[in-house]
């Protein structure tokens, strides 16, 4: 069938910031769609609140609403657009819940909208776990013993009938399992139910018998208008049920199913899209199948496209999304080519002749409180993917992508081996370090049978590794020099890195790289082709391994490298894949061939469209040596993938340095491909220079080159021992920001207030070390922390991209602030001053391409404020997308081209852009999935995700944010206000708004009585350990709608948490600050005057 | 692996690349087509199924044999390859049905395996340069040596296999599926009158006859030698003719045989090199593709409606040949559009180039068994009809 004519324009959903279990995913599917369905001309309007993304670039989409995802701001799009068609498959569980909304009450037939991709009873039957269930029972497809439960009364009673533990709870219609869980006794299970419950919108929970021990795999199904069905990928998990397989380390495709095996979960899942009724587009179905008799059991579908479509889509070549895109408007499979090898059709199964693995990345470490057990409710933040020809290869490629300090599966460092009882227990609980767990296992000698009973990681899954330790013991024996060329492949082709090699050998990792080079021992690259080499392949999208051919394609143009960001990080995330695309694209418009280096499965950047030439691979310093070698580019790009490349900067530049004149030998050792020498580019590390880029991360260089400047910096020391730090705290007076220093999202950063503290902080937060000082500033309390992007050229010449002024006060992380662009409140000669210095610095730091500086400002409305620098990151930001949708400026695109050489002149972008509409950027934070951590905000960045909110006053614009954050801001109601000791006297004129805005207010005793004593009348609420009723009690009878707690420093704040944690449970905005507090009041003001309405960010910024 | 005491083995191809890997399986020299099958699952049933006869599989999924082999996914009753190649190879098998592992089975059957060679590099060579003899020792790692007995192997073409797998003694079938492995429980006949198949065995796999037993057929095989007359005695309400290996061309008892058939006007249905002896004996001619296409992921069909089909053959149909007045193409491979399907224009007689029994591979096309049986039940009515 041709693409349907009946439909114009369609209306395309995002599924807003960052959160768990519903990441950068969304994003490339979401642009995928957008280019597909712009490619066949329909007009495409998107709506996602999600500025750091390439879907909101406003050339992604023909009209972009960077609105809050609710159904009733999605409604008024809806009402302004008139689209034909709305496509909710492609944003995530965000989309479809509003699609489900739209369609329930009636919105999408009021505005003759068409659902497509899926309709409304299939979204419902997949979605429902008591329709689902029929749905299976009615196709003879058998799932777990469970049940539907709205009450803690009819959950007991499906207990009673299952009638064994453990029993998982899962709440329906949620992302990422939120508030599922294991229960292996009553107790326990009430409890857990009653949560559920709660966390449902529907109110809803599946209660399912535990399939604890079976196996875990997903298949990725696509279907067509004319009922073809075919399967993408199949994925197989490690780690088996009971944990998310989010969380799980999974391998593609499945490696210990037999054919018989394999064609039944085949069969089974095109029955159940069939019966499911999902029309077209991809789907994700999960099988548990027991592994001593082979019973499958479906355990849920996704109809829509998933985080396991990105990685099915990298994992094979595949792009799903865009297939899915096409097949909604009508297409069918046969008729859409296949990318990759162009002449064979896209209705086919793809093929994969390599293995990857994909590996979860975790942030207990950001959550204390909160155990680091993994269930099946999501908790990892980020994943690494990697391809290698075999298992153990792949594995170990994913477990050094990871960027946790690992090289591999070990072999990199000294160990103390855990004694067999702390082995046990570590192998029976699931948690992050599992898999080393079992490392430690099999060396302690412990049998794969005992590992397997206490794990159920399949056997053959064990074997590998048994391998592995068999391959390390090897080169344990075997000093370095003594390894031939055939044993250096085969250690090579397990996977084992240089730095592991070199931890075994006793040597390091440049001599292993010497030696392993003087063996001709260096990596091919072979394609991702779909179809394991039986049609040619057109598209460079490579991986690396130890064999013999390469089939790296030579270029005509110059080449330049970008390296990617990694897996996704608090701290560290889609704001620099954004980067990384841009200068992707600007480059490639430039004349130049683009070569992408990631490990990112989720992630834009790692599309193979969106680069030349796709290397999947490890972010470490051999890998990208390695491709360097390979490619030879006349450039790298390392300052727009976060900590990550800028990590490499320097010890990439003293290799290409050690090897001088371009004489890098090329890495296949192919006479084809052979250069001489003379040919070789000479590659160079583009833009602002890693000398530089350390001179402003080495405190001790900083200091002198703001001294020369002269531009003030909070009194502040370095301490390489507790008596250090008391000596520095003592000069510059506390409360003082501790953290060590080379750190990335404030992690291990704390304020603290006295001698106690600090010892404390000392003594158990960090390890302190010669090579690693603790960092002291002087801590600037209640100042207002303003962020700055800005862009200079190899002239000198220095122009802002922006200037933020945060929401909440200096020594909140400013990745968890809200902040506002234009600044809203800072004077002109405070904003000035701030101009003046990012020039300077930016010129004495001889910065090309993009800097961030964060400015504290104290007394802002005074007639001295001051004006201190807090830090300067000579690279990209993660503000740098929220700016460029602000203020219509592409400044990574910008600032790639720049670093190619051109000047600012010639871009034409001299002159700072000021907004006339204001753009309020907030912060998403992941507590809910983290019960037992107290949700306060602090110097340590624990936001997963933004959003932004736009409109022309500040009052609308943040109410805008909040909403899109997820905060429902009330109209009426009581607020619930306890302050510190600090804040209280600060908080009366907030208070005062609130009650002139009609709401009532409750109070604690001692912030009551300041309230009273400044004329404020305000109720009484009982403290916790004062009686009943009391502040608790309030919340759960929903008498409180809003709570306003400040922490305090020192004092015992269990009370303050349970307050904040029962109110997150509830679902009420907790302000942990006055900022915060005041600008929620204007939020409040401006939409008790005026409804909120929507707009293009192309209407905005209409000269983007 | 040289960190182990794997013994070394040495892969030559009749254009000379060598290729130094470990040996698998059984040690000693063995001589084939190489041919490379791009399957993720399913190496035991290709192993022992009787279409790769005389030719050593290249398995490009790099990991194999993890889940060992067992009695129930054999095709036949022992491997019929003349060696495997693949990039790793598993020991320790991991499955609830596995018996045995690869290693140790190939060694029982006495068939030389080569593991640890770049085999994507060799898939590549064999697509650029077309499907070529080749050998595998352990006791020749002399590349000249190995070379010049490679050299002095019989091509593929031409070639007719047919008698080293064919049946010697006619027996009747009747295992069906079995009912775990059932997948179509619903569409396949229980009880109701049974109907009666001559199976011409060119090489059949055990799966066309399980196939065929549950859709409710008593199948007698016959030796691909049969005559005609014989096989009517049987009075079978179908005639069925095999997939098998080599060349359908050579294959000229066999034609013969299909043609006069033809002229019984029976139901008549042909898989593999079934389908291809009916093309010729209905007039058409077969050629020899570059490199084939194994695997399980091939899209076949006309418009729109696509089955993902398992296929492995060396030989396709010529399209320009076909008689247009008796016979149409009912599917194409859709990578390649070569034919994958006739359907006779007046007679109940299709057959297929792909393998609907799959087995390994996509179930998606298995209502062609339940097609046929459909046309055997409508031809047998009609008769009746006409008799009474």
């Amino acid at each position: 069938m041709p693409r349907r004519q009946d439909i114009q324009k369609i209306l395309l959903l995002g599924s807003g910031p960052i959160v768990i279990g519903q990441a950068c995913e969304f994003d490339y599917s979401g642009t995928q769609a957008c280019k597909a369905l712009r490619e066949e001309g329909y007009e495409v309007v998107l709506v996602n609140s999600n500025p750091a993304t390439i879907m909101t670039d406003p050339e992604t989409a023909d009209r972009t609403y960077i609105e809050p995802l609710t159904p009733e701001l999605v409604e008024k799009v809806i009402a302004r657009e008139r689209p034909d068609a709305l496509l909710p498959t492609m944003g995530g569980q965000t989309a479809l819940n509003i699609a489900v909304a739209l369609a329930k009450n009636g919105v999408l037939d009021q505005y003759n909208v068409e659902l497509i991709g899926a309709k409304l009873p299939a979204i419902e039957k997949a979605e429902d776990r008591k329709l689902f269930n029929e749905a299976m029972d009615k196709i003879g497809v058998k799932v777990c013993p469970s049940g539907t439960a709205s009450s803690l009364d009819e959950s007991k009673a499906i207990a009673r009938r299952i009638g064994t533990y453990p029993l998982i709870i899962r709440p329906a219609f949620t992302m990422g399992g939120t508030g599922g869980g294991i229960a292996y006794n009553q107790e326990e299970f009430e409890e857990m139910a009653q949560v559920g419950i709660d966390a449902s919108p529907v109110s809803q929970i599946l209660i399912d018998q535990s399939l604890l021990g079976w196996k875990e795999y997903e298949l990725e199904v696509m279907r067509d208008l004319a009922d073809n069905v075919v399967i993408i990928c199949s994925i197989e998990n490690i780690d088996p049920m009971g944990i998310h397989t989010g969380d799980s380390i999974t391998v593609a495709p499945a490696q210990t199913l037999t054919d018989k095996e394999y064609q039944r979960l085949r069969d089974m899942a095109i029955k159940i899209i069939r019966e499911i009724g999902v029309e077209t587009g991809g789907s994700n179905i999960q099988f548990a199948v027991n592994p001593v008799n082979g019973d499958v059991v479906v355990i849920e579908m996704n109809p829509r496209v998933s985080r396991s479509s990105a990685l099915s889509s990298k994992a094979t070549g595949f792009p799903i999304a865009k297939m899915a895109a096409k097949l909604a408007v009508g297409y069918t499979l046969d008729e859409i080519r296949n990318d990759i090898t162009k002449k064979t059709p896209a209705s086919f199964e793809p093929t994969i002749d390599y293995v990857v693995t994909k590996v979860p990345r975790f942030a207990f470490e950001k959550f204390p409180g909160s155990e680091p057990v993994l269930t099946t409710q999501m908790k990892s933040v980020g994943e690494a993917m990697a391809i290698g020809r075999t298992f153990n290869e792949s594995f170990q490629k994913a477990l050094r992508s990871l960027e946790t300090g690992r090289a591999g599966w070990g072999c990199d460092k000294a160990e103390k081996l855990p004694s067999g009882e702390q082995i046990r227990a570590q192998l029976r609980t699931p948690n992050p370090d599992r898999i080393f767990a079992v490392r430690h296992a099999l060396q302690l000698g412990m049998s794969p049978e005992e590992i397997y009973e206490l794990t159920a990681i399949d056997p053959w899954f064990l074997d590998k590794m048994q391998q592995l330790l068999e391959v390390e013991k090897f080169l344990k024996r075997t000093p370095l020099k003594q390894l031939t060329r055939e044993q250096m492949y085969a250690v090579k082709r397990d996977g084992y890195s240089d730095r592991q090699i070199a931890f075994a050998t006793k040597t390091t990792e440049d001599e292993v790289r010497a030696y392993r080079k003087e063996l001709g021992v260096t990596p091919v690259y072979k394609t991702v082709d779909t179809c394991a080499a039986e049609f040619e392949a057109f598209t460079p999208y490579y991986y690396s391994t130890y064999e013999e051919e390469t089939e790296v394609i030579p270029a005509s143009k110059p080449k330049v490298m970008i390296l990617g960001g990694g897996p996704n990080r608090i701290g560290q995330g889609i704001e620099f894949d954004y980067c990384c695309c841009h200068a992707a694209y600007a480059l490639k418009g430039a004349g130049y061939e683009t070569i992408m280096v990631n490990s990112n499965p989720e992630t834009v950047s790692t599309d193979y469209d969106t680069s030349d030439r796709l290397y999947f691979e490890p972010l470490t310093k051999e890998d990208v040596l390695n491709i360097i070698e390979a490619e030879n580019p006349v450039g790298i790009i390392v300052q727009f993938g976060g900590q990550t490349p800028l990590k490499l900067a320097l010890p990439l530049q003293d290799y290409l340095r050690q090897v001088g004149n371009g004489s890098l030998v090329i890495g296949n050792g192919n006479e084809e491909t052979a250069i001489t020498d003379d040919q070789l580019p000479i590659t160079k590390i583009w833009g602002t220079s890693p000398d530089s880029i350390d001179s402003a991360e080495d405190r001790e260089r900083f200091e002198k080159i703001l001294q020369k400047l002269n531009i003030s910096q909070p009194p502040n020391g370095i301490a390489r021992s507790y008596e250090d730090a008391l000596i520095v705290a003592k000069r510059i007076g506390y409360p003082v920001v501790v953290r060590p220093s080379y750190v990335l999202g404030g992690r291990a950063m704390e304020i603290v207030y006295s001698d106690t503290e600090l010892e404390r902080y000392m003594t158990f937060a960090v390890q302190v070390e010669p090579e690693h000082p603790i960092l002291i500033d002087k801590f600037l309390e209640n100042a207002i922390e303003v962020d700055v992007d800005a862009i200079a050229d190899h002239t000198g010449r220095v122009v802002i991209g922006g200037i933020m002024e945060h929401i909440e006060q200096a020594g909140i992380h400013s990745g968890d602030s809200a902040c506002s662009l234009p600044s809203i409140s800072l004077p002109p000669a405070v904003l000035n001053q701030i101009r003046t210095w990012t020039v300077q610095l930016a010129q004495e730091l001889s910065v090309v391409g993009l800097m961030n500086i964060q400015f504290a400002v104290i007394g802002a409305s005074s007639y001295s404020p001051q004006v201190y620098i807090l830090e300067a990151n000579p690279r990209a930001s993660r503000t740098v997308p929220f700016v460029s949708k602000a203020t219509g400026v592409p400044l990574a695109k910008l600032a790639s081209l720049i670093m190619s050489g051109k000047t600012l002149e010639e871009l034409n972008f001299t002159q700072e852009v000021i907004p006339s509409h204001i753009a309020v950027k907030e912060a998403v934070l992941p507590f809910n999935k983290f019960p037992g951590t107290d949700t306060i905000l602090g110097p340590e960045m624990r936001s997963t995700g933004e959003v932004m909110g736009i409109d022309s006053d500040f009052g609308r614009a943040f109410a805008k944010a909040e909403l899109g954050a997820g905060e429902r801001l009330p109209l009426t109601g009581t607020v619930f206000v306890s302050m510190s000791d600090r804040d209280k006297s600060a908080a009366v004129p907030v208070v005062r708004e609130f009650i002139d805005l009609g709401f009532k207010v409750m109070a604690t005793f001692g912030t009551r009585r300041v309230l009273l004593e400044n004329g404020l009348n305000v109720e009484l609420v009982l403290k916790l350990h004062e009686g009943r009723p009391h502040v608790i009690d309030a919340i759960k009878n929903q008498k409180i709608q809003l709570i306003i707690n400040t922490p305090s420093g020192e004092e015992a704040q269990t009370d303050a948490r349970l307050i904040r944690r029962t109110g997150l449970a509830y679902k009420i905005p907790i302000i942990t600050t006055i900022a915060g507090a005041k600008a929620t009041v204007a939020a409040i003001r401006s939409m008790q005057n005026t409804t909120l309405d929507v707009k293009t960010i192309q209407e905005y910024c209409p000269n983007f | 692996m040289p960190l182990s005491d794997a013994m070394p083995a040495l892969l030559v191809l009749a254009d000379g690349t060598a290729y130094r890997g470990w040996s698998f399986g059984a040690t000693g020299t063995t001589i084939g087509e190489v041919v490379f099958n791009t399957g993720m699952t399913g190496y035991q049933e290709v192993l022992t199924d009787p279409s790769y006869r005389g030719q050593i599989v290249v398995f490009t999924y790099p990991e194999l044999g993890n889940t060992g082999v067992n009695p129930e996914d054999e095709e036949s009753a022992r491997p019929q390859v003349r060696g495997a190649i693949a990039r790793n190879i598993c020991h320790k098998p991991s499955n609830w049905r596995s018996t045995q592992s690869l290693p140790d089975y190939l060694k029982q059957h006495h068939i030389p395996g080569i593991f640890g060679i770049d085999t994507r590099a060799l898939t590549r060579k064999i697509r650029m340069y077309g499907a070529m003899n080749g050998g595998i020792s352990t006791e020749i790692l002399d590349e000249a040596e190995l070379l010049e007995q490679v050299q002095a192997a019989p091509n593929m073409a031409g070639l007719n296999l047919v008698r080293e797998v064919t049946t010697s003694t006619v027996y009747e079938w009747s295992d069906p599926t079995t009912a775990v492995w059932e997948f179509n429980p619903d569409g396949t006949v229980k009880n109701g009158e049974s109907l009666t198949v001559v199976a011409l065995d060119f090489g059949v796999k055990r799966n066309i006859l399980r196939r065929l037993a549950s859709y409710g057929c008593r199948v007698i095989v016959v030796p691909a030698d049969t005559s005609p007359e014989e096989i009517l005695k049987y009075n079978p309400d179908g005639i069925f003719l095999s997939n098998g290996p080599g060349d359908p061309s050579a294959v000229t008892e066999g034609i013969t045989t299909a043609k006069a058939l033809l002229e019984s006007e029976k139901p008549i249905f042909g898989i593999c090199m079934g389908h291809q002896i009916l093309g010729h004996a209905l007039g058409a001619e077969t050629f020899k593709l570059k490199f084939g296409h194994r695997g399980l992921n091939q899209p076949a069909g006309l418009t729109q409606r696509v089955e993902i089909t398992s296929q492995n053959h060396s030989f396709a149909i010529d399209p320009d040949s076909l008689p247009e007045a008796v016979v149409e193409i009912s599917h194409l491979n859709l990578n390649d559009r070569t034919v994958a399907g006739l359907r006779h224009k007046s007679l109940p007689i299709f057959s297929v180039q792909y393998h609907p029994e799959a087995s390994p591979g996509p179930h998606d096309a298995d209502y062609l068994f339940a097609q046929f049986v459909h046309q055997m039940r409508t031809t047998k009515q009609a008769t009746t009809a006409e008799v009474s």
